[in-house]
């Protein structure tokens, strides 16, 4: 039997959980939710893309960005801007004193429309600036640190201070972004009503796709060279740039891709919210961004989806019922995670679930080929082999 | 934007705004001291700093309550009472969180940041239920009230000085304790080389729960001198957290009077704008030059020289 490679790595146990998530996201959710709920799916979905551009950054590289909510932000107001533009026409304002400019700049004395909203008139200049903007600005932010070997600690604060500045300034530029309510009243995408509960239902399979997209990119990267080198720096910096690599350049390049995710994640979520406002960048969104890798297991992509997907789904079912809880969860939901399994909900996988697996696989194929016995001497030679969430299990000690 | 102002005008304004950032200068002072121990001497991140702030005034809040209630002819000095209680209270809690959290993770110092943050929530939380969302005031002593007139358009008040007076002892406090006293050797000997100060017996698990303490402490006092001048709410702690890591990192992590200079620097550039611009832009004018700044000049203002 000739089986083509693609065919061969979905039945291997990495695609697998690849189908596994794939089943849950396009099969189970749709047919087990009401579209409202599905909709809040897709919206925790968005936060998946900034996780999983924080694996790639954090748990890999070992670059921890608290600003990642300024990318997700950048993104989003990037598409809000191009809503609300559409959504402005003479015709929809003509009861404002200047038609044809959003209301928020109307109620704040402004009677053209500034520069920098011009561009946001194409869509096609949109789709790239909701990659390119947050990506310019992580170039800016990376080369200016990592050339200079700025890192850890410092690298974090310093990106929260930026996720400060941003939000402060978002909100007292009000007559150019909104405020503190930020940019509301979205409802057509190119004379799509994305409000009816079809737009909803086919944003949500559209964010389904680009998060596989981005899953996938994500795994390129890891299985190349350079994923490797992204580990080996975190582990052993001098090492990487004595061998000759570029340190800062691997650092500019993961933060950059950290930070184009987040972008895509910001602008879905415009969609599939319909608003954005400063509340989803700030610091305290930021941090939240890396719990939900945090808790999926800081070194595998697809626990950081599952990560997003639990903690905003605890954080609504939490909210609802019990507001005055939350914080005490997600208080100990972070020191948890950290304390208890810096590796998360795919460490705790591996360890407890995998070698249940690994029973059932084996069994299943004794059976089939009996005569096939270990070698002696290489008993895991052929585990080796098989997908593993942590490629390089993160061990405390290391730092 | 300095039109309209005569220059007699524009001293004025200085000189009022100067003031007006002193008291900002001097509650990032004693919040800064506290995580300058923290994070420039053990390297710990303690996001919970602003919380172990605000713990600090609600025990002010509780003893002016209590003096009110019990002890009426003593309510001129119950200040000086809660201040010692204040930094009680929060080392207490500070050397517990040492040996329940932060003992564990002083390899992996972004962890610790996420790890405090968690338990920043919980105590804001926690202070949400136990005094109300609302924010609470301490009816202050009749001698702190009023102002001194300097000149006919220049006044200072009394409260803001006071709180200035406290920061400025408590940093000669901690700089003698650190500089100048043998408990402060040891803890410089620990930062500097651990296995090295281990070796010549120095408790130094003793030494990172101490420090971890005095460094809550100090944020208490400061919680304490903070409700002079202002009203605390359960997350006011967290309006100055990410301001006063800048003023550590701005000034050098490990020197005290790095520290200083750049609360100074960072409060006054504040203020100061704040008059000619809204407040806002005047902070995201301040925070920009300071990340700037960082960005040419990763060490700080006052950076240890050693060899790395």
């Amino acid at each position: 039997m000739k089986q083509s490679p693609i065919l061969k790595w979905f039945v291997s146990r990495e695609g697998l959980y690849y189908l596994a998530l794939a089943l849950l996201l396009v099969v189970i959710l749709p047919v087990a939710l009401d579209s409202f709920r599905l909709n809040m799916v897709g919206k925790y979905l968005t936060y998946a893309f900034v996780a999983i551009g924080l694996v790639m950054c954090w748990g890999k590289a070992g670059i921890l960005s608290l600003g990642q909510g300024v990318f997700f932000g950048l993104g989003g107001y990037c598409m809000a801007m191009y809503l609300k533009l559409e959504a402005s026409t003479p015709e929809a304002t003509s009861i404002q004193s200047t038609p044809g400019i959003p209301d928020f700049m109307d109620w704040n004395q402004i009677t053209a429309l500034p520069w920098f909203w011009e561009p946001f008139n194409s869509f096609a200049f949109t789709l790239l600036a909701v990659i390119g903007v947050p990506v310019l600005l992580a170039f800016i932010i990376g080369f200016a640190m990592f050339t200079r070997r700025v890192g850890g600690v410092y690298f974090a604060i310093i990106t929260q201070a930026i996720a400060a500045i941003l939000t402060i300034l978002i909100i007292g530029q009000q007559g150019f972004t909104g405020g503190i309510n930020g940019i509301t009243d979205l409802r057509t995408l190119m004379g799509w009503e994305i409000r009816t509960d079809e737009a909803k239902n086919a944003l949500y399979f559209v964010t389904v796709a680009m998060l596989f997209v981005c899953l996938f990119t994500a795994r390129l990267i890891q299985q190349r060279k350079l994923g490797r080198i992204l580990v080996a720096m975190n582990a052993q910096e001098n090492r990487v740039r004595f061998s000759g690599y570029d340190v800062a350049a691997f650092k500019i390049f993961v933060f950059c891709l950290a930070a184009a995710f987040a972008g895509i994640g910001g602008a879905l979520f415009t969609l599939s919210v319909g608003f954005m406002s400063p509340s989803f960048i700030g610091i305290v969104a930021s941090i939240e961004m890396v719990i939900f890798c945090a808790l999926g297991g800081r070194l595998s992509i697809l626990g950081a989806v599952y990560g997003a997907l639990l903690v905003n789904a605890a954080k609504s079912g939490f909210s609802e019922s019990f507001p005055e809880l939350w914080p005490f969860a997600m208080g100990a939901l972070f020191i948890g995670v950290v304390l208890a399994f810096p590796n998360g909900l795919a460490g705790l996988y591996q360890t407890y679930v995998m070698p249940l697996e690994d029973r059932l696989f084996k069994r299943k194929k004794a059976e089939a080929t009996p005569a096939v016995a270990p070698v002696a001497g290489k008993p895991n030679a052929e585990k080796a082999k098989d997908y593993d969430p942590m490629i390089d299990h993160y061990s405390p000690e290391k730092s | 934007m300095f039109d309209g102002y005569t220059s007699s005008e524009l001293m004025s304004i200085f000189a009022m705004q100067g003031f007006a950032g002193l008291s900002l200068f001097s509650v990032f002072v004693l919040m800064a001291l506290g995580l300058a121990i923290i994070f420039g001497q053990m390297g710990v991140i303690n996001m919970a700093h602003g919380e172990f702030m605000i713990l600090g005034a609600y025990t002010t809040y509780l003893t002016s309550g209590l003096f009110e209630s019990y002890l009426p002819g003593l309510f001129g000095g119950y200040f000086f009472i809660a201040m010692i209680l204040a930094f009680l209270v929060c080392a207490a809690l500070g050397a517990f969180v040492e040996w329940a959290m932060v003992r564990h993770l002083y390899r992996r110092p972004l962890d610790t940041l996420l790890a405090t943050w968690g338990l920043s929530l919980i105590l804001q939380q926690a202070y949400r239920s136990i005094f109300g969302a609302r924010e609470v005031g301490v009816t202050l002593p009749d001698w702190m009230l009023g102002s001194i007139q300097v000149t006919d358009m220049v006044d200072l008040p009394i409260n803001g000085l006071f709180v200035m007076i406290i920061a400025l002892s408590i940093a000669l406090g901690v700089y003698f304790l650190m500089y100048r006293s043998g408990w402060g050797k040891k803890v410089r000997a620990v930062v500097q080389n651990r296995p090295m100060a281990e070796a010549v017996g120095i408790n130094s698990a003793g030494v990172d729960r101490a420090t971890f303490a005095l460094g809550c402490g100090i944020a208490g006092i400061a919680g304490a001198a903070f409700t002079m001048i202002g009203s605390t709410g359960p997350s006011s702690g967290q309006a100055y957290i990410v301001d006063t890591f800048l003023v550590v990192v701005f000034g050098g992590a490990q020197s005290l009077i790095g520290t200083i200079i750049s609360a100074f620097g960072i409060s006054q550039a504040q203020s100061t704008m704040e008059f000619f611009l809204s407040g806002s832009m005047a902070k995201v004018l301040t925070l920009l030059v300071v990340v700037g700044i960082l960005m040419l000049r990763p060490e700080g203002l006052m950076a240890l020289k050693i060899r790395r």
